[in-house]
């Protein structure tokens, strides 16, 4: 049984987290030979000698991963190294055929970074020690097969599969930051296309660094790393878990053993991995049969100025530039695509706030209901933004709008068309008005009476009558207006 | 002595080696030899020498990498993939059940 903390206990207690993210890069092929990196492939089809680990087989470098991994850390403010090297990380595990992964160790790839995130409490810098380039391995399944109870079964597809490592400093202090942190990280990669970050297969992963220390004490207290995390609900989960375990084990006067935890997601706890309490001697060495990683100043400054607008920078434009909330701008920005739609809608409508609402309600609800991502929009952007462009210029009323949206998605027609097809032009003509108020009002007097009595909300009715009478195709403004100057 | 049996106990653990006691004795010893000689080159004056654990031609970029080509001449079929494996099935590797070692 996991002994649980108290408010009382937790709260004398200060919490420190890092941790260390595992991004896979979006390059076709594996890191050190043209296997593709795609998903689902039968079992050992997309291997050859180098990612078999196959005795004399020697790898190379992928340029584009080298460039991702670059433009990686340069949207988390590290320096680049001019010189980095590969190192051999020495381990024996069925799934890892070479028997050490290529990693790097010494000389990473890129230091010194941070990342500005906005939590409850405020704004928060956390630092990034690093970034590295690695190699990942293959897929062990334990269950499933009918001799799984005495086989594992290893499939080395994903082996030689480009992976980052960004390890941050120990900055974060509760699980919120840590959350704000991974969020951060997910679309900084996913902006720059360095990663599809598709968490559910495993291309964004974490492992959480916790330790507790009574307030005001120097030193950190001992901690514990929990593996492979790959949801934010359970970065979470795990956090708060293993806070909750450790300040207890200390307050009943026990000691944090230095170890390797899994998170188990159905009791939402972490159980310990590995009983050694020797860390690993991974016997790291520089990699014999890979050159070192030059990267110059110019090729650096040609990949920064290829860097696409970041999630806060955008956040950032989208207030000064469109006037919008944050929240709103935060919606827009969730993801590349979706910031992308927003901003081609609005060219097209040149009405910023009223774009954004369609795209945050109308739009983002439909596709939410059909389980649609933004790029399967059957709407397209020019035509969202010509939609409100005619409600901005006094075309539409807000409510044909709505009466069209839904036919523009179900038919993935302009609003144009289906206008012009349905007749659901708005009557702006004052003459056509007219002719219907005075139908109107002369077939309720009753009404007329009462409001010239005084009893001026009967208005509400009699324009009622009139949309009606127009099938919601009478410009509201125009309606009002005239009726209130015929009603003297 | 530079290297004690202990050492190579713990080096042979590294490499998943197990060893009789005679040949731990014994390669404690060989390894001792081969440390001695390798002592020689701490004689040789590398004052202001740059390590150099990999080649590299002076260059400001690392000219030997590769464009992001995938290459089917060169994958295997998952039956030539494992055919040298002791067990494999279903298109896999079939390995004994993996455990940790305590």
């Amino acid at each position: 049984m996991t002994l649980t903390a108290t408010p009382d206990q937790l709260a004398k207690y200060e919490v420190v987290i890092g941790l260390e993210v595992h991004v896979q890069l979006a390059t076709r092929t594996k890191i050190f030979c043209g296997c593709p990196t795609s998903f689902g492939a039968p079992p050992n089809t997309n291997v050859c000698p180098v990612c078999l680990g196959l005795p004399g087989a020697l790898p190379v470098m992928s340029k584009p991963a080298v460039e991702m991994a670059m433009l990686g850390a340069l949207a988390l403010n590290c320096r680049i190294n001019p010189t980095s090297r590969m190192a051999r990380k020495n381990y024996f595990y069925p799934d890892l055929p070479k028997g050490y992964q290529i990693s790097q160790f010494e000389l990473p790839l890129a230091e010194h970074g941070y990342v500005d995130v906005v939590t409850a409490n405020g704004p928060k810098r956390i630092g990034v020690t690093r970034v590295h380039m690695e190699d990942d391995a293959g897929k062990s399944t334990h269950d499933g097969f009918k001799d799984s109870d005495r086989f594992t079964y290893v499939d080395l597809n994903r082996s030689g599969t480009p992976l980052i490592e960004i390890v941050s400093e120990p900055d974060m202090r509760n699980a919120d930051e840590a959350y704000e942190y991974m969020v951060y990280v997910k679309q900084a990669m996913e902006f720059l296309a360095v990663s599809s970050c598709d968490m559910e297969k495993g291309h964004l992963r974490c492992d959480a660094n916790v330790s507790v220390r009574k307030w005001g004490a120097a030193e950190f207290g001992t901690r514990t790393e929990t593996k492979n995390l790959n949801s934010f609900r359970f970065l979470k989960q795990a956090i708060e878990f293993e806070v909750s375990r450790q300040v207890a084990v200390v307050e009943s006067g026990g000691r944090i053993v230095q170890e390797t935890r899994l998170f188990n997601p159905d009791l939402g706890e972490t159980f310990s991995m590995r009983s050694k309490e020797a860390a690993h001697d991974y016997r790291y060495f520089p990699e014999p049969d890979l050159v070192p990683l030059r990267i110059s100043d110019a090729w650096r400054e040609r990949l920064q100025s290829t860097m696409p607008e970041l999630p806060a920078q955008k956040r950032a434009r989208y207030a000064t530039e469109f006037g919008l909330k944050p929240y709103d701008a935060e919606v827009l920005t969730a993801t590349r695509e979706i910031g992308t739609y927003y901003e081609k809608a609005v060219a097209a409508s040149g009405d910023p706030k009223t774009t954004a609402n369609w795209v945050m309600g109308d739009l983002l609800g439909a596709l939410k209901n059909d389980g649609k991502e933004i790029t399967e929009s059957p709407v397209t952007a020019e035509h969202l933004g010509d939609l409100v462009k005619r409600i901005a210029s006094g075309e539409l009323s807000g409510k044909l709008a709505k009466e069209i949206f839904p036919k523009m998605y179900a038919e993935g027609l302009a609003p144009g068309v289906i206008i012009e097809r349905d007749g659901l032009k708005q009557i702006s003509d004052t003459g056509a008005i007219d002719k219907i108020i005075d139908e109107v009002l002369a077939a309720n007097p009753k009404q007329v009476e009462q409001y010239k009595g005084g009893k001026t909300t009967v208005i509400g009715f009699l324009v009622g009558q009139i949309m009606k009478a127009t099938k919601g195709q009478a410009n509201p403004g125009v309606v009002n207006d005239l009726l209130k100057a015929k009603l003297g | 002595m530079k290297i004690t049996e202990q050492q190579v106990r713990y080096v042979a653990d590294l490499a998943n080696l197990s060893l009789t006691d005679p040949e731990i004795h014994a390669l404690a010893h060989d390894m001792d030899e081969v440390l001695i000689y390798m002592d020689k080159l701490a004689d040789v004056d590398t004052e202001g020498v740059e390590p150099m654990a990999q080649v590299l031609f002076e260059t400001d970029e690392t000219a030997t990498l590769r464009d992001d080509v995938e290459r089917p001449d060169r994958l295997f079929t998952s039956n030539i993939a494992t055919a040298n494996a002791p067990q494999a099935g279903q298109g896999y590797f079939k390995v004994p059940k993996v455990i940790e070692r305590a």
